[in-house]
């Protein structure tokens, strides 16, 4: 089988760690790793900030990026989520592109998913170790409906303890251009999260989208807090 | 509108609202306790998934057919012996409740909890006027006192803790001071009922219109809806016009859904269907009641793109689960109606110009949709209105450009690793620029971009 992996703009520029580490785990599970030279990013800054055109213009751009029938593999929720749910509604005045985006959007899986429900690679065990508790991101849990795929794959990682985390489902105060519009509230809602995260007595949190867990990491840092933050990808890569 | 619309400042309110450690207290736990209420009455009844469905199948048959039902209505509320006013506006509807009033010499009218009456600014209309108005709901009574507005729909007073009201009851009524919220009740309750026996009028709100019947459904806990409604000679009752139901038969749907959305209870402590005036023979109910049924907007929102708002039902189930209203309270959104059902009917109903910054009161986490009880696709609805709020030039200038450029190197790989490797070069000074509250909370870019990892 072969996938192509959708990097994200934030893996590219900051977390490319995230990358190697999805790319290891594709590639441990059989499959063969493809990027599609060229990408960039999926649109969301401009969507989510109401600017349509611009969106489009991202969106025009990967649609001519990824070609071909493979799976498209990310590791982030809110970027599968903008492919698979607001492609197609972009392109609505659009029957050409429309039916393009509705092909690339059914084509679309976040990591987690795409490991469990295609690759089954949960029922195969992974090293793991310490206290973990698991921010479940919101796009990845409410536009994409993906809540159990990242448990299972958490307690496929033999040797680590999993400690759920109260309200686990709210939002990290990230929100995209939100965390630059109104950082009191977005620095407040971090807060809130880096105290539940604090709270597990968790050594590690993990999630399934760089941009939630960038602003959790900084929300312990500012809380003098050294629990660490890390992908899934990466808990998961490391227990190969 | 009110008079007071502080929406445009909506950041400097969230800010204050932010550094205020009682009043994110208090949000915190009011809004736990409502929104684990709500999830355990859900969780007890799995049938109320498919009761949503149906609630937003009835409001959409609302919207489809409104000024059909509204004329239904109008008819059999008058053919009970009520009478029906339509206010195209808020000052309209203001200086009509005040003639009626006026004309009978009303010189107190006590008040059961309304919304739409805050959206008009009735009392301050009326105090002017030289007529004195008692909120009669406990939460009401006690920002009445306090001379402030309510922070939420359901629980007006929910940014107070109880100490806060102690002091304010000692202050204002002369009482011996407590913190014991069952004293508090008993000194209101015993303020209160002195107040319903003397008014002269009461003014209610209602939760629903039933056309069919021309009844008004109000749904209370405090039991003071039924005497504000059935204890003075005159009754005054003001709604906005997508209040209405088709048929009594609806009813049902809502007394099951809006009570566990909104407080976590199978039902309201009251529920009174109120059919017209009192009849001969009757023991209670007004002699006189006047329903005064307001625009205000509402039939331009119906003919655009973001009709479905008006399938709200003022349940505040959305904004007990939001976590900026959580965080900010309601008082921050600068208008009658705060959190995600708040942000996207005031810029509706005030106009972008008076109200753009709140379309930016949102993290788009998409809780606010998954307990709304009539579905109304609350995300997508704020997408829409940021839109709207671009297409009228009213987003920010670096922000425009911004976007601009992203559009430009989105499109076009070598511009957009271009980007990425002097952001990089800059970062220093990005940080710097971009302050540590924002561009601080981004890590050092990477030495080495993904893309040049992959082969």
């Amino acid at each position: 089988m072969r996938v192509q992996l959708f990097g994200t703009c934030m893996v590219d520029s900051f977390f490319p760690e995230v990358g190697d580490a999805a790319r290891r785990l594709l590639e441990h599970c059989g499959v063969e790793v493809a990027y599609p030279r060229g990408q960039t990013c999926c649109g969301q800054p401009a969507f989510n900030a109401g600017y349509r055109a611009e969106a489009r213009g991202a969106a025009e751009h990967f649609l001519a990026t990824f070609t071909g029938s493979d799976p498209i593999v990310t590791p982030s929720g809110s970027c599968a989520a903008m492919v698979k749910h607001h492609y197609p509604e972009l392109f609505r005045d659009d029957p050409q592109l429309r039916e393009l985006a509705e092909s690339v959007a059914a084509r679309v899986f976040e990591i987690s998913q795409f490991l469990v429900r295609v690759l089954r690679a949960h029922e195969n065990p992974f090293r793991g170790c310490g206290e973990l508790t698991y921010h479940s991101s919101c796009h990845l849990t409410r536009i994409l409906g993906v809540t159990e795929e990242p448990l299972q794959l958490i307690s496929a990682l033999k040797g680590a303890h999993f400690i759920p985390m109260p309200d686990a489902t709210r939002c990290c105060g990230f929100g995209g251009m939100f965390m630059a519009k109104l950082p009191e509230i977005s620095l407040a809602l971090a807060d809130e999260k880096a105290q539940a995260v604090i709270a597990t007595g968790a050594d590690t949190v993990t999630g399934c989208d760089s941009a939630c867990l960038m602003v959790i990491a900084d929300a312990l840092q500012r809380r003098g807090s050294s629990v660490r933050v890390v992908h899934l990808v990466q808990l998961l890569a490391e227990g190969i | 509108m009110s008079e007071l619309q502080t929406s445009l400042n909506f950041r400097k309110n969230a800010e204050r609202a932010v550094a205020d450690p009682s009043l994110r207290a208090a949000m915190r736990s009011a809004t736990d306790t409502f929104g684990a209420r709500r999830a355990a009455a859900f969780a007890a009844l799995p049938d109320l998934e498919l009761l949503r469905d149906r609630a937003s199948e009835i409001r959409m048959q609302v919207l489809d057919n409104l000024p059909a039902l509204l004329e239904e209505f109008g008819r059999n509320a008058k053919r009970a012996g009520a009478t029906v006013h339509r206010a195209s506006d808020a000052a309209a509807a203001r200086e009509m409740i005040l003639a009626l009033l006026k004309e009978r010499g009303v010189r107190m009218a006590a008040k059961g909890k309304s919304m739409v009456s805050e959206e008009i600014g009735l009392n301050a209309h009326l105090e002017a006027a030289g007529i004195e108005v008692v909120e009669t709901d406990l939460g009401e009574y006690i920002i009445q006192l306090e001379g402030e507005t309510p922070s939420h729909i359901i629980v007006p007073a929910i940014h107070k803790n109880r100490q806060q009201v102690g002091t304010l009851f000692a202050e204002r009524l002369g009482v011996p001071y407590s913190d014991d919220p069952q004293v508090l009740t008993k000194i209101a309750r015993r303020v209160m009922r002195e107040k319903f026996l003397a008014a002269d009028a009461g003014i209610s709100g209602a939760n629903f219109a039933i056309a069919q019947t021309g009844t008004l459904a109000l749904f209370t806990n405090e039991g003071n809806g039924r005497m504000v409604t059935s204890v003075p000679p005159l009754h005054i009752a003001i709604l906005s016009l997508e209040k209405i139901l088709p048929r009594l038969a609806d009813l049902p749907t809502f007394i099951r859904l809006l009570p566990r959305s909104a407080t976590g209870q199978a039902i309201t402590s009251y529920l009174s269907l109120i059919t017209g005036t009192r009849k001969e023979g009757e023991a209670t109910g007004a002699r006189e009641l006047h329903i005064v049924i307001l625009d205000n907007g509402r039939s331009e929102i119906l003919a655009g793109e973001c009709r479905e708002m008006l399938k709200c039902i003022r349940c505040g189930a959305c904004m007990n689960v939001c976590p900026v209203y959580r965080t900010v309270g309601g008082h921050a959104y600068g208008w009658t109606y705060p959190g995600p059902m708040g942000m996207v009917l005031t810029t509706l109903l005030t106009g972008m110009e008076m109200s753009y910054p709140l379309v930016d009161a949102s993290t788009l986490c998409g809780a606010c949709v998954e307990v709304c009880p009539v579905r109304i696709p609350l995300v997508p609805l704020i997408l829409k209105l940021r839109e709207r709020r671009v297409g009228l030039g009213l987003s920010d200038f670096k922000e425009r450009l911004g976007m601009w450029l992203f559009r430009a190197a989105a499109k076009n790989p070598e511009l957009f690793f271009w980007g990425e490797r002097v952001s990089r070069l800059f970062w220093p000074l990005i940080r710097r620029v971009g302050g540590k509250d924002v561009a601080g909370r981004l890590p050092n870019p990477s030495a080495m971009a993904f893309h040049r990892r992959m082969p």
